[in-house]
């Protein structure tokens, strides 16, 4: 007989059988382990993120895959969240939606606190005073790329540790402040901290355009070119020509980065077999967020399909 | 009060003899000391306004707003009992977010009205709990146009979404005042707190009800409720107050669909106006002082 605790208050095997675990739902059965997401099921293809002088622009297709059938044409994976950031979604298209309810729910909690909306507000970050004033109402903080980058990432990197991946990949795209420059403390010795004070308000500081990755891993990078998916191989190489670093970036106008970005997505549209021939483009810069989500490819063109060897039943 | 002292004061969920409830009838008497709330439905918004008294010259200026925001088109704004206050609108937010995840839409005014004053009247009816010492004001704005689900990533059939009546108006600003018994009307106009009286014979002279052809608009219904503050708070002279003014219009107009404070350009022209206003009123009375 079993002694073991436990057993204890159990009906015994050796009378009444083993326990049917059949009766169990399926995941107190000791059948099978557990299982969440094991692979995306709708998904989106590539997105694509390039830099310069002011903003950034964004760009998506409007196709939403079921495995290799083209099943919705109208799916708009760029998502505004507010004048200073835009999402960019890649793969799963209910995850995009989870996703983006949880944004909404975010933008509208921030608001309870009188986040500034009105028009006066200039979005520039409230420039510290001596006396600790925090700078007037006209200077209410809002929740920007780089801190809505930050918070995204720590959701995707929570649930990919739960084994319960949110199955996306995802540009935030638009514009952050930069942090203070660093106190100098070669000049003065501690003790005159105390006393040294700054003579005036700091300079109120710019904010910079911001790109940045994240994925169903938790894993983030920054680029002035970046891609999702399929266009981290095919978009990103020809983005990179134009702009091999940040110093490029902030030479190039809005026009240059939007012909750019169009042309990549001719490229996806040519070589990505999961992609459509329109697409939902956005260029966030100072003057707020400007998105166009019906864009046709213009000038297509297979011409060149001639000339490629070496598939299918091809001999050569 | 006939009935006081015979204990049928002391409890909640006990009726008087004559049918009364004595602590929500104390309730009441909370929210008449509290600081004037006024909310006016004008034609294409509506406004809501406060005489905060000021407790303490520490407080800084400005800070402490106690016209609060639930989900984006809607403010709360009440009198009474503070932190009766805080948490009636943290039970809105509430609502308003669960009726988000349910409906993937936001809640419409009377829907969050009738939730909340349901709320309410559920703390009159337990010994174990006391009423709400506030009257709170609700003001919003349901939208007109179409609003598209939440995390709705497709623009859905071409032909319009069903079940929807063709030419049937939609949406609109409302207001509703919910008082401690749990009781919810809705207004054109609403006022509680001390000055309810002076502020409620002031906003009935004003065209709010559609009925008598044209109501004022929203930037009029600032100026009105900047000077139906000031009106209230001749009674309470002696006691210092800031006016915190917030407003809410349609998608069209100038707050774009969401509640927000009125901007300081217009507060300050309005609490000029208002300011001139009284003066111009305590000049006729000596006035009329000089003629007799």
């Amino acid at each position: 007989m079993n002694h073991l605790p436990q057993a204890w208050g159990r009906p015994r095997d050796d009378i009444y059988g083993a326990y049917d675990h059949s009766y169990l739902p399926q995941t107190h059965a000791n059948t099978h382990p557990t299982t969440h997401t094991q692979s995306p099921v709708v998904t989106g293809t590539s997105v694509l993120g390039l830099k310069f002088k002011d903003g950034v622009v964004l760009a998506a297709d409007n196709l939403a895959s079921y495995g290799s059938l083209a099943r919705f044409t109208d799916v708009k994976r760029l998502k505004p969240f507010n004048r200073k950031a835009v999402v960019g979604f890649g793969g799963d298209v209910s995850d995009m939606q989870y996703l983006d309810r949880l944004l909404n729910s975010l933008d509208v909690q921030e608001n309870y606190s009188g986040a500034a909306t009105t028009e006066e507000d200039d979005g520039e970050a409230p420039a510290a005073t001596a006396d600790g004033e925090g700078g007037e109402d006209k200077h209410k903080a809002i929740l920007d790329a780089k801190n809505l980058h930050t918070y995204l990432s720590k959701v995707l990197y929570k649930r990919r540790s739960d084994f319960n991946p949110l199955w996306n990949a995802i540009l935030v795209a638009g514009l952050t402040t930069p942090p203070p420059p660093a106190p100098s403390t070669s000049t003065s010795s501690p003790k005159d901290t105390t006393t040294s004070k700054p003579t005036g308000p700091a300079p109120s500081r710019k904010p910079i355009p911001y790109l940045a990755y994240a994925d169903l891993l938790g894993t983030t990078y920054s680029s002035p070119t970046l891609a999702t998916g399929f266009g981290a191989h095919l978009a990103v190489p020809i983005m990179r020509r134009a702009v091999p670093d940040e110093a490029a970036a902030a030479k190039l106008s809005r026009e240059e980065a939007v012909e750019i970005v169009k042309k990549c997505m001719k490229v996806l549209f040519y070589r990505d077999a999961r992609s459509m021939n329109e697409y939902s483009l956005c260029v966030i810069d100072g003057k707020g967020v400007d998105l166009q989500e019906n864009i046709k490819l213009e000038g297509e063109s297979w011409a060149f399909a001639e000339g490629i060897k070496g598939y299918g039943t091809q001999t050569v | 009060m006939t009935s006081i002292g015979t204990g049928y004061d002391l409890s909640n969920s006990v009726f008087s003899p004559d049918g009364r409830n004595f602590q929500v009838e104390y309730a009441v008497k909370a929210v008449e000391n509290g600081g004037t709330a006024i909310g006016i439905r004008c034609k294409d918004g509506v406004v809501l306004g406060l005489e905060k008294l000021v407790s303490s010259k520490l407080l800084k200026k400005d800070a402490n707003k106690r016209i609060s925001t639930v989900d984006r088109n809607m403010g709360v704004v009440y009198s009474g009992l503070q932190p009766d206050g805080k948490h009636f609108v943290s039970r809105a937010r509430d609502e308003a977010s669960s009726w988000r995840s349910t409906y993937k839409a936001p809640i419409p005014v009377s829907s969050l009205a009738n939730r909340m004053g349901s709320y309410v009247q559920a703390y009159t009816l337990y010994n174990s709990v006391r009423p709400f010492g506030i009257t709170a004001i609700i003001g919003g704005y349901d939208a007109e146009t179409e609003l598209s689900v939440d995390g709705a990533v497709g623009s859905g059939p071409k032909s319009g979404s069903g079940g929807k009546t063709k030419g049937a108006k939609e949406g609109g600003p409302y207001l509703y005042m919910i008082e401690p018994s749990g009781t919810y009307w809705g207004y054109y106009g609403a006022a509680s707190g001390k000055g309810r009286q002076a502020a409620k014979s002031e906003l009935e002279k004003l065209k709010l009800d559609p009925k008598d052809g044209e109501c004022i608009s929203l930037e009029e219904g600032v100026k009105e409720a900047a000077r139906i503050i000031y009106v209230a708070h001749e009674d309470n002279k002696d006691k210092d107050f800031e006016l915190e003014l917030t407003w809410v219009s349609s998608v069209a107009g100038p707050t774009k669909g969401r509640h927000e404070e009125v901007p300081k350009a217009l507060r300050e022209e309005a609490e000029k106006l208002a300011k001139k206003s009284m003066e111009g009123d305590e000049d006729d009375e000596e006035e009329e002082k000089m003629e007799e």
